[in-house]
């Protein structure tokens, strides 16, 4: 943090106070003015031009100047029940993705945790490498298993189980499983990495003290990962609520996601306002409210394992 | 206070051939990837002792422990508690409890919840597990602490809610492994006489490990010594300082002089040994085994035995040498004294400060004598 007195650092403008800037300008520059940007779209009135909105500030003559709010995009988003519709199936499916990935992912933190080094290290390698292939690339090879003349169906058409192709793709289903899929890694590590600090004389102990290893795990190793869980579940939760590809390339028409509504709002309806509006509410009703008790969360947990973050 | 109720109903009964081992380790052998980190053990422990372990670091004590919690299993070997074969059974299913080094204190509980774990596993009513909790937290005076989460404890205090955890659970048997490495002296001594205390007072066998002799020394009934995966001697703390039974042991166990040399001569009782360190006289020991002449051994004799004086000693003929003060090693209560022999031996003797240090009558580089008694000294074959 930068001193409080403006006048001392004003005179011992420090190299530290300048490598702790650095972070603070990035964020402003790359993160407080877009969304300063997008509120003051949010505001303005769409009109044919370049580019596409009103300006929200106005000189009428030469001395006054006029700031114009536009409530419209947002009073539409409330009235038009397909924002607040598609809204809830958004969150509704993330939250289950994210679930999802939780229950996969927890097991394979564990066993990677569990494993000799040798074969740990191994394993974690295994949970990075999808990174270094496309996103795109990853989620079209689902394409290739799900679609009705995919692996899938065709195997299960050759086995004779089916005779019609079933419907796995352009559906909701389709949608989690691509989410699941791309972002378990941000569900797996930073739960290894809170199992891992687990002192394992701690869980002996309660071996120790007569607990089975199922009654360990529940009353002493979940609890101390607890942690973990809460980052990856936001880690999954966030970006899963926004996804605009799963849906665009696994789903359909009829799996409409905020996350599309605002891509076709911005290039189909050129409403650029509308879409604002759109990702200024997301925001407010996710973003901040996922943060927030995300925040609360870890000072929770800090204050019960006593780890003292310096910052 | 219960006078002179001492933690061991018959005294010694090791020596009692009708006692039965309340632990019984048989044969035990642990492999690690083909190198044995526990080798045949054979021990037996009697109800109500405090056994210590003792060893250096990597002689297998912790690996000997973890296999009598369960922790680890034996390669080959049987570990029997009250008579029963452990083989095979799981921690949680031993009636025996553990004391980490680290302590091991559950961070996300408090004080009351810890200690209530193991009791809460035995699913006992809730008024009894309080009442219990409360009074072990007692036993251990932390009964303030309750809420406390082990964070908020200094390291003296976690070590007592360590083992009011481990104690609540009535074991048939406590393992301690390092209970007060991680303390620092001053605390760490009145820990070990506290720790016997609550020993004797809840007459539960302990076995505890320890690389430290003088805790070792403090607290146990007997100890045995490890290294290399075997036990090397058991015997009570005066045993293996008086009456090692190797090089090893003496040297591990407290400081000793050591003389390498042949028995020439047979007395009864006594061996006559000539030695190259000591040039002035031939060494006198008292032994109860057979040393046969020309057989080579070690005499040990500890530093507080050896005689030190600044005139010669009138007709000693054995166990006399001549040297030089090389080095004193003050120590308040004590000074270790550094005598240079003429061929260049240094010969350890420690001697109780009478007189204050400037009035010391013997200083650096003085010519003194030293000597010790034949009884004193002690005749290693191995």
């Amino acid at each position: 943090m930068l001193p409080k007195k403006v006048n001392t650092w004003k005179f011992h403008f420090r190299g530290s106070s300048l490598i702790v800037g650095v972070p603070y300008f990035w964020l402003l520059v790359f993160f407080l003015c877009p969304c300063l940007i997008l509120l003051k779209i949010s505001f303005a009135d769409s009109v044919l031009q370049i580019p596409p909105y009103s300006n929200i500030l106005k000189w009428i003559n030469d001395n006054v100047a006029q700031l114009t709010f536009n409530f419209a995009n947002y009073r539409l988003l409330f009235t038009d029940d397909l924002y607040v519709r598609t809204f809830t199936t958004s969150v509704v499916i993330a939250a289950n993705s994210a679930f999802a990935c939780l229950l996969i992912g927890y097991p394979m933190a564990y066993a990677i945790v569990r494993s000799r080094p040798k074969i740990r290290m191994i394993l974690l390698m295994l949970i990075v490498l999808p990174f270094w292939t496309s996103f795109l690339i990853r989620v079209y090879s689902w394409v290739i298993l799900l679609a009705p003349t995919g692996l899938i169906n065709k195997a299960l058409m050759y086995l004779g189980i089916i005779d019609q192709p079933l419907k796995l793709m352009g559906n909701y289903c389709a949608v989690a499983i691509g989410i699941v899929y791309t972002y378990l890694p941000f569900m797996v590590l930073p739960i290894y990495s809170s199992l891992e600090k687990i002192d394992n004389s701690v869980v002996e102990a309660a071996y120790d003290l007569g607990c089975t290893p199922t009654k360990a795990f529940f009353s002493v190793i979940l609890p101390l990962s607890m942690r973990g869980v809460a980052t990856g579940f936001s880690l999954v939760f966030m970006p899963a609520i926004g996804e605009y590809v799963m849906p665009e390339i696994l789903g359909d028409v009829s799996t409409v996601t905020i996350g599309r509504i605002v891509w076709s709002e911005f290039f189909t309806n050129l409403s650029w306002p509308v879409a604002s509006a759109l990702s200024v509410m997301m925001i407010i009703f996710v973003a901040l409210p996922v943060t927030l008790w995300y925040g609360g969360q870890q000072s929770r947990l800090n204050k019960k394992l006593n780890i003292h973050e310096k910052v | 206070m219960a006078a002179k109720s001492r933690h061991l109903n018959k005294i010694e009964p090791w020596h009692d051939p009708e006692e039965r081992p309340y632990v019984y380790i048989e044969n035990i052998t642990k492999d690690y990837d083909g190198s044995a980190a526990v080798d045949e053990v054979n021990l037996s422990v009697y109800q109500g002792e405090l056994f210590s372990l003792l060893g250096k670091s990597g002689c297998g004590k912790s690996t000997l422990l973890r296999m009598l919690a369960g922790f680890e299993m034996p390669s080959s070997g049987k570990i029997y508690i009250d008579g029963i074969d452990m083989s095979g059974i799981p921690p949680y299913r031993r009636p025996v409890s553990m004391v980490f080094q680290s302590y091991a204190l559950f961070p996300h509980m408090n004080v009351e919840q810890n200690v209530a774990f193991g009791l809460k596993q035995e699913k006992l009513p809730r008024s009894q597990i309080n009442e219990r909790v409360d009074d072990v937290l007692e036993l251990v005076q932390m009964l303030d602490f309750k809420k406390r989460k082990p964070h908020q404890l200094s390291g003296g205090q976690r070590q007592r809610i360590a083992l009011a955890r481990s104690l609540v659970k009535r074991p048939k048997l406590l393992l301690l492994d390092e209970p007060l490495a991680a303390l620092d002296k001053k605390l760490r001594e009145k820990t070990q006489l506290e720790l016997v205390n609550i020993q004797e007072e809840v007459g539960i066998t302990f076995i505890m490990v320890s690389h430290d002799q003088e805790e070792a020394m403090t607290m146990a009934s007997r100890i045995g010594i490890m290294a290399d995966g075997r036990i090397i001697q058991v015997g009570t703390p005066t045993e293996i300082y008086e009456y090692p039974n190797c090089k090893y042991v003496s040297n591990f166990v407290g400081a000793i002089n050591m003389f390498e040399g042949l028995v020439v001569e047979e007395e009864e009782n006594y061996a006559i040994v000539r030695s190259s360190v000591l040039d002035d006289s031939d060494i006198k020991v008292e032994h109860s085994a057979s040393a046969a002449i020309g057989a080579n051994v070690s005499v040990a004799i500890r530093p507080e035995k050896v005689v030190i004086s600044k005139t010669p000693l009138k007709e000693r003929n054995y166990n006399c040498a001549k040297g030089v003060v090389q080095d004193i090693i003050y120590l308040g209560d004590v000074s270790i004294y550094h005598v240079e022999l003429a061929n260049g031996h240094i010969v350890y003797s420690t001697a109780t400060n009478l007189f204050r240090i400037a009035e010391r009558p013997i200083q650096w580089d003085d010519e003194v004598y030293l000597y010790w008694l034949p009884e004193n000294a002690i005749l290693l074959t191995a």
